[in-house]
């Protein structure tokens, strides 16, 4: 061997691979492959077939093969008043369940954010609601809300008050079950949010006179925004896409939400097609909210 | 302005004490500074000057009221802190519009302005007015933090350790601003602090806090020299104070091996006792006991000596144009009027009454 040669070869040796054990690199793929083919054949490739499907007529449930219509679907989805109403009531649901959890999860957080006995057994057990499964709560509620033995109406003396049945109720009945379910998410963040700010600012303020309002607005608020507002984002876009909830709870047109009219068209009326093309619109409409959430984030944190 | 009364308080947390039955006061306009070690209880006192803190017993007085069960509000008292506590996210005339934009107290807006360019051209700040807080450096972020507390014109000033945080340069720098703004303002001061430079710099008096009790209250020159007992005496004074023990007799300090003349030196004979000597007050050359030089610190003005006698550890200051080698033996004496001497069981001072 020439002495050049050896050389390179010692200058190697260290990064040749080891006799024994695996590469760090080798676990490394280890630990990613399976998920990324678990990524592939279960989101990205359904996703990338559902767009193909979206400008054809393919019907699941016949052996029709599937006929290439352009556009036709999403013209025909986009000017259904039918499908507007399902937009609105999913609009409606989404402002009256985030608000209220936000709200309810916010002032809780804020209650729960001084010295207080038992408080971190207190603050676990109201995180109870968040840990169940959603049919699990539909199915609590659904009790509650009955109108003949239903806790609610006996403890508010509301008699044989229709909750679920009731057109104009149902949806609100379906939004304080989420609001029930979901606020100790927003109360959990905001508890972050809110013991970050330090305490000294609280002191420098009453020394500098500022009244309870003016510390909250001033101090408080600003400081837990940026935290807030991920809190809201998540909660959106769970809400835009719920499900669920809804499903059990209520059969009425009025509370039929955007997941229930897709759910609906794809496996009651099989019409696969023209549901890919609505599941592409409602994504690209999440997708919006979202971005324009974010940047709001951005600005907020900038500030 | 206002006079600042403390009497008979102590605080303790959860049965712990910290503060013991202190008395305190503060006159009108002064400058007090407080020297203690980290947790002697020199921010629990501050605090419950503020009205951050509540006293287990005793009373808190400003401009003779008994504001002891106020709020931190009602006091009219400023703060400024260690850590700034700039309310984030907000310029620097946001920070110093915040104590004047009380809805308790309203100001017109014309007079907002008029106090911020004044403060802003006190503390030489203007030019960071419509900047972000979080874009300052820490000599700034301090200036602004004095600036929120003089926009207002409280009764009284409080500072913990506001130079603390800063690089030394800065600190002198702040030091000398401080003093000179409290000057003129003429308002009263009340200042914490760890650095016994800081404390001896500043204080128009200062009172050295010593596990929850107030051990020395005196201007600077008294704790200096004069100091109540030997804790005082190591805490104040850079290289400390020589602490010799002894005995004295005839007119003469016996410490071990080395004797000096101690002709006026108070005190019963055969009793135990700590002779203590500033290091400048020891006079090398002349007549005295031989000692031997250890080390030589060199700091410019001043050179440190250290010396060995009669296995004794000694320090001395001296002129920087003395000339000393390691190793050279000299003769050490002191000026017997400057020496204070202690208990040696109490360490109290004996012409405190030890």
């Amino acid at each position: 061997m020439n002495p050049e040669a050896r050389v390179a070869q010692q200058t190697l040796a260290p990064t040749a691979p080891r006799a024994h054990g695996m590469s760090d690199l080798a676990i490394r793929n280890l630990f990613i492959i399976p998920t990324i083919v678990f990524l592939i054949v279960f989101n990205i490739f359904p996703l990338i077939y559902s767009l193909g499907y979206s400008f054809t007529d393919f019907r699941a449930s016949s052996n029709d093969p599937a006929h290439f219509v352009g556009l036709d679907n999403y013209r025909t989805l986009l000017s259904d008043p039918n499908i507007w109403s399902n937009f609105t009531i999913t609009a409606k649901y989404v402002i009256i369940s985030v608000t209220g959890q936000v709200i309810v999860g916010f002032g809780v957080a804020m209650l729960l954010n001084r010295n207080i006995p038992f408080k971190g057994l207190l603050t676990t057990l109201l995180l109870l609601p968040m840990m169940l499964s959603a049919a699990v709560v539909g199915l609590f509620w659904k009790l509650l809300y009955d109108p003949s033995f239903g806790i609610i109406n006996y403890a508010f003396g509301l008699g044989t008050f229709e909750w679920l049945a009731d057109p104009k109720m149902a949806l609100y009945a379906i939004a304080i079950a989420d609001i029930w379910m979901w606020s100790p998410f927003v109360m959990l963040l905001s508890l972050a949010g809110l013991s970050a700010v330090p305490k000294h600012l609280y002191e420098a303020a009453a020394i500098d006179r500022a009244s309870g309002l003016y510390v909250f607005f001033r101090i408080t608020l600003p400081l837990v925004a940026p935290i807030l507002m991920i809190a809201v984002i998540f909660r959106t876009m769970e809400a835009f896409k719920t499900f669920d909830l809804a499903y059990i709870l209520a059969s009425q047109p009025t509370t039929e939400v955007i997941s229930i009219r897709l759910y609906k068209m794809a496996f009651q009326e099989w019409q696969t097609g023209l549901s890919c093309a609505f599941a592409y619109i409602v994504l690209v409409m999440v997708l919006a909210i979202t971005n324009i959430y974010v940047k709001y984030l951005n600005k907020v944190k900038e500030r | 302005m206002a006079h600042i009364e403390l009497k008979g308080v102590s605080k303790s947390f959860a049965g712990v004490p910290a503060i013991r039955d202190i008395d305190l006061d503060i006159a009108d306009g002064e400058f007090f500074v407080l020297l203690g070690e980290t947790g002697a209880g020199k921010t629990t006192t501050l605090r419950m000057i503020a009205g951050l803190e509540k006293p287990t017993t005793g009373r808190v007085w400003i401009d003779g009221q008994d504001v002891t069960d106020w709020g931190a509000a009602a006091r009219d008292v400023a703060l400024v802190l260690q850590q700034y506590s700039l309310y984030p996210r907000y310029t620097v005339r946001q920070n110093l519009e915040f104590p004047l934009r009380s809805p308790i107290r309203p100001i017109a807006e014309a007079e907002i302005a008029t106090r911020i360019a004044k403060v802003a051209a006190t503390l030489r700040i203007e030019h960071l007015l419509d900047r972000k807080t979080d874009r300052l450096s820490g000599g700034e972020m301090q200036r602004v933090s004095i600036g929120r507390a003089i926009v207002r014109t409280p009764k009284v000033f409080l500072m913990d350790e506001p130079l603390s945080a800063l690089d030394a340069k800065l600190r002198e720098a702040l030091r000398g601003e401080l003093k000179s703004l409290q000057m003129d303002l003429g308002e009263t001061f009340l200042f914490v602090t760890h650095d016994q430079v800081e404390a001896m710099s500043m204080g128009d008096r200062v009172g050295v806090l010593n596990k929850g009790a107030l051990v020395q209250v005196g201007s600077p020159q008294e704790i200096y020299g004069n100091p109540v007992n030997t804790f005082v005496a190591r805490a104040v004074g850079t290289p400390a104070m020589n602490l010799l023990t002894g005995v004295w007799a005839g007119g003469r300090a016996e410490l071990g091996a080395m004797v000096f003349d101690h002709p006026g030196g108070q005190g019963a004979a055969g009793r135990g006792l700590v002779f203590g000597v500033r290091p400048e007050d020891l006079v090398l050359g002349g007549d005295g006991v031989e000692a031997v030089v250890t080390d030589i610190e060199n700091h410019g003005v001043e050179k440190i000596i250290s010396l060995s006698a009669g296995g004794q550890a000694l320090r001395a200051t001296v002129p920087v144009t003395v000339k000393f080698l390691r190793g050279d033996t000299v003769p050490v004496g002191w000026q017997a009027a400057r020496v204070v001497v202690f208990d040696a069981k109490s360490g109290q001072s004996l012409r405190h009454g030890g």
